[in-house]
């Protein structure tokens, strides 16, 4: 067993987990935070991306010990985060999710490219998004959800 | 699924590590980014006794450059390479790699040390660092040693590194700003594995490299005479000829994926 201190969504926890434990098992299961999703467990599906140190990473293949110390912000921890806000509400308009499952991990992919990446176009989103398999609505709502949220960021 | 059990131990300099290698009993594995020995262990490909952590070990994020050689720090992510951090014409090439490693969230992590030092014939930096050339830089026991990258990795998965050395660096020539070079990578979609890797880099002297091989990647020494004859085209025909010489043991599939790899890397590199 492994001492762990680490920062999620503000609230900075302790606990002594196993080495193999992933971080995403343990915002699931340990912090009852499930918003977190995994698909494939190795780094393929993108449904498990939260935000490490404010940048996007693999919960599914980055051990809970590899974050002691680290801040992460799962989907949970967004709701005064203005990019994060844009973007729900574009992706409820563009009908950008069917059943959910990529969503979480959908809209941390989404925020990382409104904010890294302002000048994308629709090329650029798409092959930004090929690390985020969504297997129901085609990307045609998330693609445009991402575009109006380019827009209207540009625009402001 | 979820890695099997395993030790963790996180060290705080070099020398702990190495000495924590030595006295290691069982697997021990060096952890980098672990984006991909995190996938092996979840698939449970590997199944490492020890992972020594080196995340808290101070002096491998560094990237120095001179007018003749850019050396890398071992923990350089593959993020910080495609936001331009490595300069020069060298830094150009690398970025252009870089971009087309997996996605981003594991470009975050993932490192180039690790990746040189894990060696998956099927990823980019063995394939391109050998277009290059240069160095490794490796931390033992005894005094610092290099290794050339050209026979550095030695099979799938396998290196010229002995089991309690870790790779602290690399360090690449600086190539001219007016040097052309080209990279392809075929695969099914952006981000996955390569199935074939064609690398071209025209420094010092043409390195033509054909990589994702299932093995060791190598150079093709009959487009590297060509591109120094002053060739600036290459056919797939002529690619599958040149390529089969070395013997490489592929079918007829794998042949024509890397000669299209190397025949579209020599294209975008005259482009």
């Amino acid at each position: 067993m492994s001492d762990l201190t680490i920062t999620i969504n503000g609230e900075k926890v302790t606990a002594d987990v196993e080495p193999r434990l992933s971080l995403a098992d343990f915002v699931r299961d340990h912090r009852r935070l499930t918003g977190t999703h995994l698909g494939c467990e190795h780094g393929v599906c993108g449904a498990c991306t939260v935000l490490m140190n404010g940048e996007p990473v693999r919960s599914c293949i980055t051990f809970a010990v590899v974050a002691d110390g680290a801040e992460i912000t799962t989907i949970e921890g967004f709701d005064d985060d203005q990019p994060m806000a844009q973007l729900r509400k574009a992706f409820h308009e563009n009908h950008a999710l069917q059943c959910g499952y990529c969503t979480p991990g959908m809209l941390v992919a989404a925020r990382d490219i409104v904010t890294r990446l302002p000048d994308a176009d629709e090329d650029r989103v798409r092959l930004e998004l090929a690390g985020n398999l969504c297997r129901c609505t085609g990307y045609v709502g998330i693609v445009n959800a991402i575009l109006s949220v380019l827009e209207l960021r540009r625009g402001a | 699924m979820k890695s099997a059990k395993f030790d963790h131990q996180r060290v705080s300099s070099l020398d702990e590590a190495l000495q924590a290698l030595a006295n290691a009993d069982g697997e021990t594995r060096i952890l980098g980014g672990g984006q991909s020995l995190g996938p092996m262990m979840n698939l449970r490909l590997a199944q490492p006794d020890l992972l020594l952590d080196l995340s808290r070990v101070g002096g491998l994020d560094e990237i120095e450059a001179s007018s003749t050689t850019v050396k890398i720090g071992a923990r350089v992510t593959h993020a910080r390479i495609e936001d331009g951090e490595v300069p020069g014409a060298t830094g150009a090439y690398m970025q252009a790699v870089a971009a087309g490693i997996s996605y981003r969230s594991v470009r975050n992590r993932g490192t180039v040390g690790g990746s040189l030092a894990h060696a998956d014939p099927s990823a980019d930096w063995p394939s391109a660092l050998l277009a290059l050339g240069g160095e490794v830089v490796l931390a033992g026991r005894g005094a610092e040693r290099r290794l050339p990258l050209d026979g550095f990795q030695t099979g799938p998965f396998g290196t010229g590194m002995e089991y309690d050395e870790i790779l602290v660096a690399v360090e690449l020539p600086q190539i001219g700003a007016a040097a052309k070079w080209g990279y392809y990578k075929v695969n099914r979609k952006p981000g996955e594995f390569a199935d074939a890797i064609g690398a071209i880099v025209l420094g010092a002297s043409p390195r033509a490299v054909c990589g994702a091989t299932g093995s060791a990647p190598f150079r093709v020494s009959a487009i590297e005479d060509r591109l120094a004859d002053g060739a600036k085209a290459l056919t797939v025909a002529e690619a599958r000829d040149m390529i089969a010489a070395h013997d490489p043991g592929f079918d007829d599939y794998e042949l024509q994926i890397h000669a299209v790899a190397l025949s579209r890397a020599v294209g975008r590199a005259f482009a």
